[in-house]
């Protein structure tokens, strides 16, 4: 079967005469099915109960499904390099994003600084999630009000 | 005249789809942005975990499975686009859209049921990401559903069928916000 990619943007390019198109309904409903069976990983991941095993199947597995999705129903893996370098650059700028910001939120104390709001509102709701565990209750919302941090 | 969109393509592509992915460049930094932060307030504030103990595993498994199955119809409709087969690829148009409506059905039972419960915007950081990601995206799919009927009588007829892999290529990216948005949301407890 030839490649879904000999035929990608034809159309799009607006060349009029109607290329021969070889019929890649197979290999689509390939890479469905093995999203199905990737999702079905992730679900089923948790309920093992071990904790990097649940990173790995819902994070690890969402890369690999992400990357299936864009290189062959956006057919990412033929269009020209320079539309992947976009991406790329777009998501490296994510990821600046983080690593100038994460430091100051994922910590409630540095050197010369605390986050006294952040540091008093999880202190206050571990204590009434552990109150709540005790009592075998609800996660009830009202239990919890808002609280700015 | 046909717009220039799809006459010009000076950059070795179609002005009009080099267009979406720019489009999709800047939804990366939209979207990464707010996933980032949630990932790192998700480290910074364990009590995060327990909130996100009420989120709706199945429901959101179930939202999964329906724009997983959308995209696959998209990708049929680009198909029968390329061919040259309006009708068919309307067809398939139409069937993202129905799963994008169905989508959206089920979010708003969801949301029905946690506002229900007293999970709103505002109860605490965590329900103001879920909805803040959540109801992004979902604006990002009637926005998509709302695209695909517009352009769906002209692909009928067989005009202007570079738009179907358009509209595809934004729905595929919608898909794969939504593929993040799931463990973050929902797995990750």
């Amino acid at each position: 079967m030839a490649h879904p990619a000999e035929s990608h943007g034809h159309q799009a390019q607006g060349h009029g005469a109607h290329a021969e198109h070889a019929d890649h309904t197979k290999h689509y409903l390939k890479i469905y099915f093995a999203l199905l069976a990737l999702f079905m990983v992730s679900v089923a991941g948790p309920m093992l109960e071990i904790k990097w095993l649940t990173l790995l199947t819902a994070f690890g597995i969402a890369v690999v499904k992400a990357y299936l999705v864009a290189a062959n129903f956006m057919h990412l893996n033929v269009e020209k390099k320079y539309v992947g370098y976009l991406l790329l650059t777009a998501i490296a700028f994510m990821f600046l994003f983080y690593a100038g910001v994460a430091p100051d939120v994922m910590n409630h104390r540095g050197r010369r600084w605390e986050n006294v709001a952040a540091m008093n509102e999880t202190e206050r709701a571990l204590k009434v999630q552990a109150k709540q565990h005790e009592q075998g209750g609800q996660h009830g919302a009202q239990e919890q009000p808002a609280q700015e941090h | 005249m046909k717009p220039i969109a799809t006459t010009r393509s000076a950059t070795g592509i179609p002005t009009g789809r080099l267009a979406v992915w720019w489009v999709i460049a800047s939804e990366i930094v939209i979207f990464g942005g707010l996933l980032a932060s949630y990932v790192m307030h998700r480290i910074g504030h364990p009590e995060f975990g327990d909130y996100a103990a009420n989120t709706a595993t199945w429901i959101g498994a179930t939202n999964t499975f329906v724009l997983l199955t959308s995209s696959l119809s998209a990708v049929l409709a680009h198909q029968a686009a390329e061919k040259g087969d309006g009708p068919t690829a309307f067809k398939y148009l139409w069937g993202t859209f129905f799963g994008g409506l169905c989508f959206v059905v089920i979010k708003s039972y969801e949301w029905t049921m946690e506002i229900s419960h007293g999970f709103v915007i505002t109860t605490n950081a965590f329900w103001s990401f879920y909805y803040t990601a959540a109801g992004l995206h979902a604006c990002h799919v009637i926005g998509g559903m709302a695209i695909m009927a517009i352009i769906s009588n002209d692909v009928k007829n067989n005009r202007e069928l570079q738009r179907v892999e358009l509209i595809g290529n934004y729905w595929h990216f919608v898909d794969i916000v939504w593929i993040f948005l799931f463990p973050l949301l929902y797995i990750a407890k």
